[in-house]
């Protein structure tokens, strides 16, 4: 067994999710399994290879892309505002974070 | 009116008025109203912006102007897809009453290529999932057998096209979302290379793998969507400058002398025996047709899953921190900042997505990084390699899309690994960013299809193309 019930708790409080008690046990053994099926990459001996963190193509690297910093226009702030469960326009508001 | 509409065959009708865009956007409107409510392919229709934009080709058409080359053809979007005005749910709860101010660019470039946006399609939840039975608003059925999944996660987009609900469709596939859908409900479904299409406006999975593409009736409309979605977008840094072929010139050229790879890695223990016969009768439909059959290996394919659902979890892990509750979607109150974010993403994510956030917090977690998430990496770097080594020797590289046909609803929901498995011939083109289409390729029990899986070279989508057109036309799909 790979993950415990704290490694769960710990890895939920890591990702913000409020987990029940079922899905806490359900996920221990499920991600269990996973982690134990991914596993057998050890089979491969990696010492001399480059991780690949991405496909990129000569044409794609920063040099290519890299654009110049111009004012355009985009998406009004009333219509990116209107989406938020809480806005208080130009500002979204969140629970309050500093006791004062 | 017709049933079986391709893009050449609206254009031309609409063109010659035989039928207005207008009509024709209504009998699909019909069509869906009368079939969805057992198939939930579509979640939300756009009635108001399809009439808009027929009713600008119909103006086009009554001036005797050129119409453009998807004048009057109805699409769907698969609902990952951002849409101006139109909402988009990902199939996901968090996002039930999202609307985008915005277009993705494949959206933008369809409807300007005259394109009628007919809605938005069901999938798995954030794409995660290859049954489409992780969406929050129910599965699809497949059309083709309505007891059976229609695959995932763009299974909405896939089912749409297959029971003539749209001419065509956008899907994603980031480890296989667009073409094993494709498989299990009988229609063509594109991957380009990755960078060949824009992801601006793509609602993030995973971004070193996510990709958009077409499902169609026929490999002649994919070359036809692929071409208009394909091309540099200054919105999306990795989209390629790399030209774009014509590729509706391209897949008429011969396939005579082509060499075709066979990796003996693809045909495996747990393929299902029909599948394994109808592949093997596609790949003998190649010798007919005048190609060179190769076997091949392609030797780390066996870790392309443990691969693929590392790094694919770690990058989805990261993208979905941003369904905070506060910019935008759901947000369940808490006595807190934290508690708010903890409350609202536990409510609105689905058990499949709060499942891969998980996994992927925990292998780029201290401890864990080196082990899991950088060896995933360089693992991804082998499978990588054994493709530009194949490539070396052959054109193409056939395989089957998945080693089962499409499995009944409910099967294979209970054991998440299991389901992973059904992704092995899918993930290894999406690691290593190669295009990769899905063509019909018979059916088994009489009534559920097979896939016929085409991979090349990066940005060699015209070859791609040009041997599933070969094989559409030598009969490939009636084996």
């Amino acid at each position: 067994m790979k993950i415990s019930r704290e490694d769960v708790l710990r890895v939920a409080e890591l990702a913000y999710l409020d987990l029940s008690e079922a899905e806490i046990e359900t996920y221990r053994k499920q991600l269990d399994d996973i982690l134990e099926y991914a596993g057998k990459l050890n089979e491969l001996d990696t010492r001399s290879v480059e991780p690949m963190a991405q496909v990129l193509t000569d044409d794609q690297d920063a040099d290519a892309t890299l654009r110049e910093d111009l004012v355009v226009p985009c998406a009004g702030a009333e219509e990116v505002l209107a989406q938020a469960p809480d806005p208080e326009p130009p500002y979204f508001r969140v629970p309050k974070v500093i006791e004062r | 009116m017709a049933t079986n509409w391709t893009i050449e065959g609206v254009r031309e009708a609409v063109a010659a008025k035989k039928v207005s865009a207008r009509e024709l956007a209504g009998e699909f409107y019909k069509r869906i109203e009368a079939r969805n409510p057992e198939l939930n392919a579509f979640l939300t229709l756009s009635p108001e912006r399809a009439y808009a934009q027929a009713e600008r080709i119909d103006a086009m058409a009554a001036a005797g102007k050129a119409l453009p080359p998807l004048a009057g053809v109805p699409i769907a979007i698969k609902d990952v897809i951002s849409t101006r005005g139109i909402r988009t749910t990902c199939g996901s709860k968090i996002l039930e009453k999202y609307v985008p101010p915005y277009d993705a660019t494949a959206v933008e470039r369809l409807e300007k290529a005259g394109a009628v946006i007919l809605g938005k399609t069901n999938c798995d939840e954030f794409a995660m999932g290859s049954s489409n039975e992780n969406s929050a608003y129910g599965p699809v059925r497949n059309p083709e057998a309505t007891d059976h999944v229609p695959g995932g996660s763009s299974g909405g987009s896939a089912a749409a096209v297959a029971a003539g609900l749209a001419v065509a469709a956008l899907g994603t596939d980031t480890g296989g979302s667009i073409r094993q859908p494709g498989a299990f409900c009988g229609v063509p479904a594109m991957m380009g290379s990755y960078g060949r299409v824009s992801r601006y406006g793509l609602i993030a999975f995973a971004s070193s793998l996510d990709r958009i593409g077409p499902f169609a009736r026929n490999v002649k409309d994919i070359a036809t969507v692929l071409q208009i979605i394909s091309g540099r977008d200054p919105q999306d840094s990795t989209s390629t400058t790399a030209p774009v072929p014509d590729y509706r010139v391209e897949i008429e050229k011969p396939v005579k002398g082509l060499r075709i790879g066979i990796p003996a890695e693809y045909f495996g223990a747990g393929m299902d025996e029909g599948v394994r016969r109808k592949i093997e009768a596609g790949i003998e439909l190649f010798k007919k047709l005048g190609c060179k059959l190769l076997d091949i290996h392609m030797p780390h394919t066996d870790y392309a899953i443990a691969t693929y659902y590392i790094i694919a979890t770690a990058e989805a892990s990261s993208n979905l921190a941003r369904y905070d509750g506060v910019r935008y979607g759901l947000r369940v109150e808490g006595d807190s900042l934290l508690s708010m974010y903890r409350k609202t993403r536990g409510a609105g994510f689905g058990a499949e997505v709060k499942r891969r956030i998980m996994l992927g917090t925990y292998v780029l977690s201290a401890g864990y990084y080196d082990d899991y998430y950088l060896k995933g990496q360089k693992v991804r770097a082998l499978i990588a390699q054994d493709f530009r080594d194949a490539f070396t020797k052959v054109d193409a590289i056939v395989t089957p899309t998945s080693p089962v046909p499409a499995f009944r609803l409910g099967e294979r929901t209970s054991d998440p690994l299991q389901m992973y498995l059904a992704d092995i011939y899918t993930v290894t083109g999406s690691l290593a960013g190669v295009p990769g289409i899905s063509v019909p390729c018979g059916k088994v029990c009489g009534r559920l299809p097979v896939g016929l899986q085409i991979f090349g070279l990066a940005f060699g989508e015209a070859r791609v193309l040009q041997l599933a057109h070969a094989f559409e036309r030598a009969g490939g799909a009636n084996l």
